[in-house]
């Protein structure tokens, strides 16, 4: 066995062929049965076995791409359901981006924020107030709602008013730190969501608690975007972007700016960081994604309304967060997969089990204690148990080493720039 | 418009304090944690709210057994109050020992990830227990004084309008300040007290001075929390209905007063309180009339947020805090 083990630390031709093998059953089951949970889950694991193969970081990419846009689609094509696993797929991607942005402010920069969902909100109504017929109360001129043409445009548009507003947070919050920032953060996603809710006097601008219907869907040279595998492809694209700018974002310069603000303020300061502008770009590029990912998600759903914004949501994205390991990229991803199949697959899937089993006189068992319920009180024993035994998460996150030779060799490369800081910094001292 | 606030004043001022002490007494038991582990205690507002259900829950067992026929009111009121903060306390401690005694030498980030863990935790269990019980996770409790008291504040000046007052918020009252006066009291005048203060103040130095910190730190949970359970009755006993997800709004509103009255300070919390429950009762009053029905009184939550913000931007230390200067 451990002779099996070795063989297969070393052998890429080997892993890779346990890998096809692996990929070829699962995807198999999935096609075959109509609609299995079990069999779509293990499809979704090769991933993270690919992950664990030591193959070159570029042929992980290819063949994470080839599953993601060939075989996954292919496989669940066979059945009856292929739309609810492509709708589940979706959506982990909606939250795997926007646990990739929350990670940012929480995993990098160390700012505890209890109200991200805020931000998704700012995306969603973004785009449904331009959408629907909505932004005729305020704007004249019978110009709305866009059509699906104007949806691309919007992604952008999300991002930037959810970074407008993670900067407006941010402002505020520069002074708080540590716990007093989370109850802050916490209120500011409260305020956004009773704002949403009330916004249907003096203006109607928001539709109040009714929410807004009939979102314009997507539209491409004339294709109408409805269906969750079109979405599917829409959400790969976004979150391709999305993860190349995450990793870029933590090697370079900001990158390593929010990881020193994380391990200590004051340190990182008198290091020469610039404090307000890091944390501000930590709220701004993590709030972006997460209203990218909201202009989909009103998209998709085609209605929006103040409840699918709540607190619920927020911690639900945390706890992917803190589940995957904070500040580790494919820990998050690995995390807000699981969490997001938790809640739509397996809870739902056990739930109906188990009312079968109690239809049919088996077991009896109050509807109070039905798993669909139970969100909060799994989602609360996560936290609290990777907080004792785990807080690194699963896939904890690690820095990257450079080798000293690369670093003796970079130094002629750094000296110039060097100098040209001392001399900025003596001309500050002299003036 | 101005009259109309004017004689609505006396109406708000009587509500505002009723629910001013309640967010005072609150406030207390996040200061008191905060002041020992310099932890937010995210639970709190659970704590509260599983008071009022355990108060609820031994009134309606009194109900049953016919107690609450038998035996005077002002009785089965103390004996409700005792046993729901018994029975907090005890969370309370179960809360430090399993939640936060293992991180506390963690980054604040751990723990903090921890407390919100308890917070969703108890509001689930509660849920479920109320759920499985009573068939609905909201739940009408029995009210023992349920009259009324008209208050002839018209008779002061024209400008106001008689007030009703219920005769809940006279305990409501009257249980806040015997429980914030006995607090005073034993943090200042005990041996308990002097030993809590001297571990806010360096936990280290303390223990060197023969002081049990972990003994002082489970009665500092204790106590906290057993104010929130005797609160949470009297917020039952007020308002009627209670529902387990009461806490989480309310325990952001007392943290709110605990900021603004400066974060470990007792004496601020009370005050904190106070001023967070009349705003909030003149801004749920009157912010209708004063913006012409533009923004009605659901922005009242709007209101204690933005003070906290406030309050955290322009003066950190709150009103009566000491400004901490911070060290690498």
């Amino acid at each position: 066995m451990s002779g099996f083990k070795l063989a297969l630390q070393n052998n890429k031709v080997l892993q890779l062929s346990l890998l096809a093998a692996f990929v070829l059953v699962s995807a198999l089951s999935v096609y075959l049965t109509s609609r299995s949970v079990i069999a779509f889950i293990l499809l979704l694991g090769s991933l993270l076995l690919l992950y664990y193969t030591s193959l070159s970081n570029g042929m992980k990419w290819a063949v994470a791409g080839l599953l993601l846009i060939l075989v996954i689609p292919f496989a669940t094509a066979g059945g009856p359901s292929h739309e609810s696993y492509m709708e589940v797929a979706t959506q982990c991607g909606i939250y795997v981006a926007m646990a990739l942005g929350l990670n940012i402010v929480v995993g990098f920069a160390g700012l505890l924020d209890l109200g991200f969902v805020a931000f998704f909100a700012i995306g969603a109504y973004t785009y449904g107030i331009f959408a629907t017929g909505q932004a005729n109360n305020f704007i004249p001129g019978d110009l709305f709602p866009l059509s699906g043409d104007y949806f691309w445009v919007f992604i952008i548009l999300g991002g930037i008013m959810a970074a407008i507003f993670g900067v407006l947070l941010g402002l505020p919050v520069l002074r708080v730190k540590g716990d007093y920032l989370a109850i802050v953060t916490l209120g500011f996603g409260e305020i956004v969501r009773i704002i949403f809710n009330n916004l249907e006097k003096p203006v109607n601008i928001t539709n109040g608690a009714m929410g807004l219907s009939s979102i314009s869907p997507p539209n491409l040279f004339g294709l109408q975007f409805t269906f969750p595998h079109q979405f599917y492809f829409i959400v790969l694209g976004i979150l391709a972007v999305v993860i190349f700018g995450v990793r870029r974002f933590e090697h370079s310069r900001i990158g390593r700016s929010w990881k020193a603000v994380r391990e200590n303020e004051i340190a990182a300061q008198s290091m020469g960081i610039p404090l307000i502008r890091t944390k501000l770009t930590a709220f701004a590029i993590g709030a972006s994604f997460s209203g990218l990912m909201g202009v989909v998600f009103a998209a998709k759903q085609t209605f929006i309304d103040p409840s699918s914004f709540t607190l619920l949501e927020s911690t639900t994205i945390l706890v992917m967060v803190v589940l995957g390991g904070m500040g580790s990229v494919p820990g998050v991803i690995l995390g807000a997969v699981l969490v997001t199949l938790l809640n739509l697959q397996v809870l739902a899937e056990f739930t109906g089990w188990l009312n079968q089993l109690s239809m049919q006189g088996i077991i009896t068992l109050p509807n109070a204690l039905s798993p669909v319920k139970m969100q909060r009180f799994i989602f609360g024993a996560i936290l609290i148990l990777i907080a004792i035994f785990r807080p690194h998460g699963l896939i904890s996150a690690r820095n990257r080493k450079i080798p000293l030779s690369q670093v003796k060799e970079g130094e002629a490369h750094e000296h110039p720039e060097r100098s040209r800081t001392s001399q900025k910094v003596r001309r500050v001292n002299g003036s | 418009m101005l009259s109309s606030i004017l004689s609505s004043l006396p109406q708000v001022l009587i509500d505002g304090l009723a629910l001013g002490a309640i967010y005072a007494v609150v406030a207390l038991g996040y200061t008191m944690v905060y002041g020992i582990l310099e932890l937010i205690n995210f639970a709190h507002g659970e704590v509260f709210m599983t008071g009022a259900f355990v108060g609820t829950a031994t009134l309606f067992i009194f109900d049953d057994a016919g107690f609450l026929s038998s035996a005077p009111g002002w009785i089965v009121y103390f004996l409700v109050i005792l046993i729901s903060m018994i029975i907090t306390g005890l969370l309370g401690v179960l809360i430090e020992r399993i939640a936060y005694r293992p991180l506390r030498r963690a980054p604040k980030l751990i723990s903090l990830i921890s407390a919100i863990g308890v917070s969703f935790v108890l509001q689930d269990l509660i849920r479920f227990i109320a759920e499985l019980i009573t068939g609905n996770y909201i739940v009408s409790g029995i009210s023992l004084f349920r009259g009324t008291f008209e208050l002839g504040t018209s008779s002061l000046s024209s400008t106001f309008n008689d007030s009703f007052v219920k005769n809940n918020t006279f305990i409501i009252i009257g249980v806040a300040i015997l429980l914030m006066l006995a607090l005073d009291l034993f943090v200042n005048r005990t041996k308990w007290g002097v030993a809590m203060r001297a571990v806010a103040q360096d936990r280290e130095t303390a223990s060197l001075m023969s002081i049990n910190v972990n003994k002082v730190i489970v009665l500092t949970f204790f106590i906290g929390s057993a104010l929130g359970g005797a609160t949470g009755v009297l917020f039952a006993q007020q308002y009627g209905t209670i529902d387990p997800y009461i806490g989480y709004i309310l325990g952001l509103k007392a943290f709110t007063a605990a900021v603004l009255g400066g974060i470990g300070n007792i004496r601020g919390a009370m005050f904190g309180g106070l001023a967070i429950g009349l705003l909030e009762m003149f801004a749920s009053a009157n912010l209708g009339l004063i913006t012409h029905g533009n923004f009605g009184s659901e922005y009242k939550d709007v209101f204690a947020f933005a003070i906290l913000i406030l309050v955290l931007i322009f003066k950190p230390e709150g009103l009566f805090g000491r400004a901490v200067k911070e060290k690498v």
